[in-house]
Parts: C-alpha cells; sequence; structure tokens
C-alpha cells in the first residue's frame, strides 16, 4: 500500500475516538484509493514507455528523412548540371542552324550580289564611253546632243549608287543573319526585309537545285507602319518560313502533275495593333495530326540530313519574344499559310520645345 | 534585226540602250524587253512574223529561261527564231541543259557587250 495512505490508516487504527463502523468506512475508502492509485501508477508507466518508443521511432524517421533530403540535394546538383549541359548544347545547336540556314543562303547570296556589281561594272563602263561622246558632241557645237548625254550620264550614275547599296545591303545583311543576336529591337522596314530574304531563299535553293522553280508574289502594304524589332531574329523567322514553303511546293512538283504551278505569295498588311506577315504556298499542306508538333524542337518532316527540327521551333519563341504570335491555316494538298502577327510597340512621345 | 532581250531585271533596258546607242539610232538594232519568260512569250506571240533574236537570262523567277527556250524550240514555226542564252560564271549544269535543249549559242554573265556586238553582228 502506499506510504502515505498506510501512515493514515495506522493512525486510524489506534484511534479510540472514531466508532468501529466509521473506521471501516474509512479503511475501505483508503483501500480503494490505494488501488486507484495503483492503476493510475500503472497507466503513467505504460504511457511513459509509449512515449519511449514514439522518441526512438521518431529519431529513426528524422534520420531518414535526412538521408533521403541529402539523396534530393545530390539528384538536385546532378539535374542542375545536365539542365546547363543542355542549354549550352541549346546554344551551340541555335548557332549551328543558324550557320547551317547561313550555308543554304550562300550560293542566293553570290547571286544576288553578283548582278548589282555587274550594273556597277556595266554602267560605269558605259559612262565611261558616255563621256568620250559628250565631249566629242560639244567640240563640235552639238550642244543640245551633249546635255542629252550628260542626263544619262547622270542617270547612269545614280544606278550606279543603286545597285551599289544594293549590294552593300546584301553583304550587311549576311553579316548581321551570322552574327549573335544583341536582341537589340531597332526600327524596321519588315516589307524591305521580306523582300531580301524571298529572294535569298529563292536563288539559294536555285543553286543548289537547278531543277528548283518556282514563282513568287510578293503583296506588300504600302502603308505598313515600321516597327520595332530584332531584325536579325525577324529575318530568320521569315528565311525560314519562305524556305519551308519552297520546299513544300517543290515536293509536290516532284509528284509530277502537269497542272501544277508551284507558287510562293509574302503578303504584309497593316492591322489594327500592328502588323500581319503571311508566308502562303500552294504545296501539299499540312496533316492534321502533326498540326500542333511542328513548333516543337526537333521535330522535321524533312529526311535525315534535311531539316534540324528547329526552324519554326526557333521561330516561334523568336515571334513569341516579340510579343507576337504564328498561327497555321493549311488545308491538307492545298497548301499552307504561316501567319505573324507582331504589335507595334508603343513609341516614347518626344518632348516637343 | 529585231532582238528581245529576256531578264528580270528591268535595268538591264536602260544598259542595253546606251550600250547600243549608235546602232538603235542608226535603226540598224531594235530592242525589245521581256521581265519575264511568261512576258516574253507572250510577245513572240503577238510578233510571230518578224525575225526576231533572242537574248535569255537563265536564272528568273517563275518561267526560267531553261524552260523559255524548251517551250521556244518546241513550237513549229519555220525557221525557229535564234536564242542565245546568258549563263552565269561556272554553271556548267545550265550549259549542258541549254545546250541539250537547242541553244544556239552562249553567252557568260558579266555580259561583255563588245563581244555581243560582235556576236550580233556576225549572224
Amino acid at each position: 500500500m502506499n506510504q502515505h495512505l498506510q501512515s493514515i490508516l495506522n493512525l486510524i487504527q489506534k484511534d479510540n475516538l472514531i466508532s468501529a463502523e466509521q473506521k471501516t468506512t474509512i479503511i475501505k475508502a483508503l483501500k480503494d484509493a490505494d488501488k486507484e492509485l495503483e492503476i493510475t501508477a500503472f497507466k503513467l508507466d505504460r504511457t511513459e514507455k509509449v512515449k519511449r518508443t514514439t522518441a526512438i521511432l521518431l529519431e529513426e524517421t528524422i534520420e531518414e528523412l535526412e538521408q533521403k533530403r541529402m539523396a534530393i540535394e545530390e539528384t538536385n546538383s546532378a539535374l542542375q548540371k545536365s539542365l546547363e549541359e543542355l542549354k549550352s548544347t541549346q546554344a551551340q545547336l541555335i548557332q549551328s542552324e543558324k550557320m547551317a540556314s547561313l550555308g543554304e543562303l550562300t550560293a542566293g547570296i553570290a547571286h544576288e550580289i553578283q548582278n548589282p556589281l555587274n550594273f556597277v561594272n556595266n554602267f560605269s563602263e558605259v559612262s565611261n564611253e558616255l563621256i568620250d561622246e559628250m565631249k566629242e558632241e560639244f567640240r563640235n557645237g552639238e550642244t543640245e546632243e551633249g546635255f542629252a548625254i550628260a542626263d544619262d550620264i547622270k542617270q547612269n550614275l545614280e544606278k550606279i549608287i543603286h545597285h551599289g547599296k544594293r549590294a552593300d545591303a546584301i553583304v550587311k545583311g549576311m553579316l548581321e543573319h551570322s552574327r549573335t543576336s544583341s536582341g537589340e529591337k531597332v526600327e524596321t522596314d519588315i516589307n524591305a526585309l521580306c523582300d531580301e530574304y524571298l529572294r535569298l531563299s529563292f536563288h539559294g535553293l536555285r543553286a543548289k537545285d537547278k531543277s528548283f522553280n518556282a514563282a513568287f508574289e510578293t503583296h506588300f502594304d504600302a502603308n505598313l507602319p515600321r516597327i520595332n524589332v530584332a531584325s536579325q531574329d525577324i529575318g530568320r523567322v521569315l528565311l525560314n518560313l519562305i524556305n519551308n514553303a519552297f520546299y513544300a511546293v517543290n515536293e509536290k512538283l516532284k509528284e509530277g502533275k502537269s497542272d501544277y504551278n508551284p507558287g510562293v505569295e509574302v503578303i504584309t498588311r497593316k492591322t489594327e495593333k500592328g502588323i500581319e506577315i503571311s508566308v502562303k504556298d500552294n504545296g501539299n499542306g499540312i496533316p492534321e495530326h502533326i498540326k500542333d508538333k511542328i513548333f516543337q524542337p526537333f521535330f522535321t518532316t524533312k529526311p535525315t540530313g534535311k531539316g534540324t527540327g528547329l526552324g519554326l521551333s526557333l521561330s516561334y519563341d523568336i515571334v513569341k519574344a516579340h510579343g507576337g504570335e504564328i498561327k497555321i491555316e493549311s488545308i491538307e494538298g492545298h497548301g499552307a499559310n504561316f501567319i505573324i502577327n507582331l504589335p507595334v510597340e508603343k513609341f516614347h512621345i518626344t518632348r516637343v520645345l | 534585226m529585231n532582238v528581245l532581250v529576256v531578264d528580270d531585271e528591268e535595268d538591264v533596258k536602260l544598259l542595253f540602250e546606251q550600250r547600243f546607242r549608235k546602232e538603235i539610232k542608226s535603226g540598224e538594232m531594235e530592242f525589245e524587253f521581256a521581265f519575264s519568260g511568261e512576258a516574253a512569250l507572250n510577245y513572240l506571240a503577238q510578233h510571230q512574223h518578224e525575225a526576231v533574236l533572242i537574248l535569255s537570262d537563265i536564272n528568273m523567277p517563275g518561267m526560267s529561261g531553261l524552260e523559255l527556250l524548251k517551250k521556244i524550240k518546241e513550237k513549229e514555226s519555220a525557221p525557229p527564231p535564234t536564242v542565245v542564252m546568258i549563263t552565269a560564271y561556272g554553271d556548267d549544269e545550265n550549259y549542258k541543259i541549254a545546250m541539250g535543249l537547242g541553244a544556239d549559242d552562249f553567252l557568260t554573265k558579266p555580259l561583255d557587250f563588245t563581244l555581243l556586238k560582235e556576236k550580233l553582228k556576225a549572224i
């Protein structure tokens, strides 16, 4: 029995003032209290044991979690490393895609430079001869005829400047195309950009494949506003779309249907919020089941070695980076139309004094 | 002599008119210009009776010079017109194809007008 209860019991038993009946009642109460105390002590002990077990389990769990955390950390750093590798591979791929498309352009560029250079040479030569003729006319007192020749010479010099600038623009465009994009946006004449890349693409393909031929048409909106874009990036988008269009019509041409006339059209127009560029072909179109895949990186329908599968994916990213979008309209068997929408950026209002 | 020049570069017109200034003035030569293969065929269809010498570039969008040559030579006009093809420097492949299609002569770009004049006078 509990020590304190025992003392109370002893005291009560010695006491003569309490009646025997009362004693019996008190003693019973004491014994009951002792029993309850014992039960409580037992329960307490049991709880204590459970607590210890739980503490041990908790410790084990914490240890396990720590191990798992470390494992995750290791995985994370491995993933981080892979991500960095992927990023650098992606950068390399973008660069090689760019160089590949430049390679495709080389022949077109050569042709595009050769033509204006021929004009520069020819107009210079003819002007040289005309000066002799002009002198002769003046010597003979044929002043009117002399002035007429002078006007021709002046016109020729203007042609020389025009064609010289044309060649200059092509070389600049080529250098810009190969350079890493600064992404800097400059005010750009989108019609001129479309025209340049349409010609480069056409002559490039023509030089690579002599049997290649297609008609191309431009429908440019004369009131197209100049917009701020990273022009070499947008140029690459145009080049990709135009190359694809020519590729598509050439593929259809190879099927040998006699009444088929391959054609590519580039259309620009002013829209409410900006400008729209359409690159349209009358090739075989895009099958419905691949429509949602064509902007995915590495997706290509071209045979191995003919396409990187990055052209449209990069184009998509570039247009998106300009706050624009690319849409496709295509009827299988009848051609495709890639529509780019670019917003006109709000210009800062220059303060007028 | 009536010469039809076919080239997609429109400035060739000005160049020819100046290079053959004297010949045009004297009426010795007459030049017509077509800026595409299609336009050349149209011109030829409308001027069948005239003896024409055709001077055509090969590399043109739409109908190429080779297709134009093929179409001209296929037509049963007797005698078929003389066709001189202008090929880019070093373009052997097109040269061979044009030969096979019955081209009468060749000139390479950039055009040597002295040589062209000699050839035209010899015809």
